[in-house]
């Protein structure tokens, strides 16, 4: 294959230790029992392909036949690759790809992509929401992973013991996001032809004891049984003693603030580290006070309440989720961008060359070299700022938002606006950035005013 | 009458637990109101409510992981000493000396499970809309929640007082020197002066109050200590009771209006 030399051929430190290989030998043999499962099911099972496929959906002859077909080879592949790696001579990534996609990635390149993919969730996302996707992409990224945990750059950052639960992360958060689409799509369905949400349907109520309290009984005991083998599986990281002139590099703070530290690429301290923050706050207890929508209380549903959702999913999605994985796995010493497969390298420069907007307007557009005066040199800037906070919500109320303004109140919709545009200036100062080098659109550093 | 039943019809089995076995429905819904333990659930719930696929249990998950740092973190305290001298060697002496040398990691991953499934849950209730009235100020104690949350597990991180701990907590708390108008290099922080004096500096702002400090040292670890084992901890007890008593008063287990 293409993407996948074997065992000797690579140079790299690619050498498996003995422990490492049998380790993946059972990944892989795990993975591929959990298809062949899958596979017996798909051949055996009709009700099992009907669900599948998707409920009343045609679906042609060919495709119904030819996917248990490529799923069996897969799994036989997956098995083969667990049988390879307990001989020692597993599939690594080959140098050709694995140069490639760190040569593909970078910042802008893994935002954009994140984005796209957002997009393509909320557009596709009947698709998406179809058991079939699901299972392909567990099984895609499970694969992926396999392989990629053969190269030592990408197997010293995911096997890091406090990056555990940035996998964990992305697995759980992908999962429920699947599960609440799935639901919302079948819901949106039946409020189409006119039928009450599935929640509705077992509106009978049942007695707590015992129907709600041994599930409880239940999670308790599973939670105590994945904790006590995570602990014996993994010992907590404890790194040597605390040194205040030892400084590590990259230093990150706990992975939960990452997105946080991400964002002082893009602003100083006071907004990413004081403002943003605070405003998330603040907009999360805003949310029942602005959501004016009385529908979807209490069940799954996007079609309902479109604007909410996709707010709120490009809020915890991208700029929260993807920012943390980002700032987690991808960003090294300096905190420099590094490929999935590259060596965390303290050495490694980037050209920065990044201008206030006040350098652009007197230094390359006017040529006339700065004012000294501070209100004359950063008038632009602070145009900008303000009029983007202060006139854009009333643009927005005269034209896209106008019914929204109406059923909103002016307090209300100004509040709302004022957080979704504070929430919109991370990304649209990301896009400066990579677009203009911009590096501040107001610069008074005099003040520790920088924006 | 077999042996259990003999026990659980005896006085002292009834002093305890005032209900007989709850084998029948009479006694299934006395045992809701009569057990302590049980009384902040209702007697009976929505079917579609507790469903799986609805719920994700993420919420019932968080408290329960709250109770297990609760248990392992006063476990956990007889064996740490907060300062300089000790701190290091005592979590070095807990994964090497002590018997069953996993308390430590059930803390740590307990802790980052938490935030996890405080997220999961949260993300779930703003999915089915369950923030919307009557519910609004649950949420908004929720919120409040997970900020604390976010606060103790910051706190916790600086305790085992190696590298990582106290770099992450530099690099976290150096952002509280920008806060507007008390961090002495925030926007703002200039103007405020009594004449010529200012009244914010490295000395005296909103990263020393945290710190204890210009950087991160003893004070700080006491400081962060005394946060995360009894400040915290006290204020996030009382508000998940606010919360769960809020469920039930603000019209139950969320399902479709």
């Amino acid at each position: 294959m293409l993407l996948v030399g074997k065992g000797s051929s690579v140079g790299h430190g690619t050498e498996l230790s003995p422990d490492i290989s049998r380790g993946l030998g059972l990944y892989f043999l795990v993975l591929g029992l959990l298809n062949a499962y899958y596979c017996v099911r798909l051949w055996t099972d009709k009700g099992f392909q009907e669900k599948w496929k998707g409920a009343n959906e045609p679906v042609s002859k060919v495709r119904l036949a030819a996917f248990p077909l490529v799923w069996s080879l897969l799994t036989t592949y997956m098995l083969g690759t667990s049988i390879e790696f307990f001989n020692g001579v597993g599939p690594v990534l080959s140098e050709a790809f694995r140069d490639w996609m760190d040569r593909l990635m970078g910042p802008v390149n893994y935002f954009v992509i994140s984005t796209a993919a957002f997009i393509a969730l909320i557009v596709f996302r009947r698709i998406f929401a179809k058991n079939v996707t699901g299972w392909v992409l567990l099984n895609g990224s499970l694969l992926f992973i396999g392989i990629s945990m053969t190269d030592p750059d990408f197997r010293g950052i995911v096997a890091k013991p406090d990056n555990v639960p940035i996998t964990m992360l992305i697995y759980s958060v992908g999962f429920t996001t699947w599960l609440a689409l799935r639901q919302a799509v079948i819901n949106d369905d039946r409020i189409k032809e006119g039928k009450k949400p599935l929640e509705a349907e077992g509106a009978e109520k049942v007695l707590t004891w015992p129907d709600l309290v041994y599930t409880e009984m239940l999670a308790m005991v599973l939670c105590t049984v994945f904790l006590l083998v995570w602990s014996i599986c993994l010992k907590a990281p404890l790194e040597p003693p605390a040194s205040t002139t030892k400084i590590p590099n990259p230093s990150k703070a706990p992975w939960y603030f990452l997105g946080l530290q991400e964002m002082l690429v893009y602003f100083d301290p006071w907004l990413a580290g004081v403002v943003l923050p605070t405003y998330i706050i603040i907009g999360l207890c805003a949310m029942p006070y602005i959501d004016y929508n009385k529908k979807g209380n209490g069940y799954y549903t996007f079609a309902e309440r479109p604007f909410a959702i996709i707010t709120f999913l490009f809020g915890f999605l991208v700029l929260w989720v993807v920012l943390i994985v980002l700032g987690t796995f991808l960003r090294g010493p300096n905190w420099n961008f590094f490929g999935f497969y590259e060596v965390w390298d303290p050495d490694k420069t980037v050209a920065l060359n990044n201008i206030d907007l006040s350098d652009l307007l007197y230094l390359d557009l006017l040529n006339t070299g700065k004012p000294s005066n501070i209100l004359a040199r950063e008038w632009l800037g602070i145009l900008l700022v303000l009029s983007y906070f202060l006139i854009t919500p009333f643009i927005m109320a005269k034209t896209f938002m106008k019914e929204m303004f109406i059923r909103m109140g002016l307090i209300r919709f100004l509040v709302m606006t004022n957080i979704f545009l504070m929430m919109a200036f991370l990304p649209i100062k990301m896009v400066l950035r990579w677009a203009f080098n911009l590096k501040y659109i107001i610069a008074i550093p005099e003040m520790f005013l920088n924006v | 009458m077999s042996l259990a039943d003999d026990i659980k019809n005896s006085q002292i089995w009834r002093s305890i637990f005032r209900h007989a076995a709850p084998v029948d429905r009479r006694n299934r819904i006395v045992v809701m109101l009569t057990n302590f333990f049980l009384h902040l659930h209702p007697v009976s719930v929505r079917k579609s409510g507790i469903a799986l696929s609805y719920t994700w249990c993420m919420g019932g998950i968080t408290f329960f992981l709250f109770l297990v740092e609760t248990v392992t973190g006063v476990l956990l305290m007889f064996y740490y000493r907060p300062t300089l001298e000790h701190a290091f060697l005592d979590i070095l002496s807990l994964r090497d000396v002590t018997t069953l040398g996993i308390l430590r990691e059930l803390h740590r991953w307990g802790a980052h499970a938490m935030v996890i499934c405080i997220w999961l849950h949260m993300y779930r209730v703003f999915l089915t809309g369950s923030y919307k009235p009557p519910r609004e100020f649950n949420w908004v104690i929720g919120t409040i929640l997970l900020v604390l949350t976010l606060l103790l597990s910051f706190t916790g991180y600086l305790l085992p007082w190696d590298q990582l701990a106290i770099w992450a907590i530099t690099v976290g708390s150096n952002m509280a020197r920008a806060t507007p108008f008390v961090g002495y290099e925030g926007p703002g922080a200039k103007l405020l002066t009594i004449g010529d004096v200012p009244l914010i500096h490295s000395g005296g702002d909103a990263r020393f109050l945290l710190l204890a400090g210009r950087s991160v040292g003893e004070g700080t670890l006491l400081r962060f200590y005394v946060l995360h084992c009894v400040a915290i901890p006290i204020v996030v007890a009382t508000l998940i009771a606010i919360h769960f008593w809020r469920i039930r008063k603000d019209g139950n287990i969320s399902g479709p209006l």
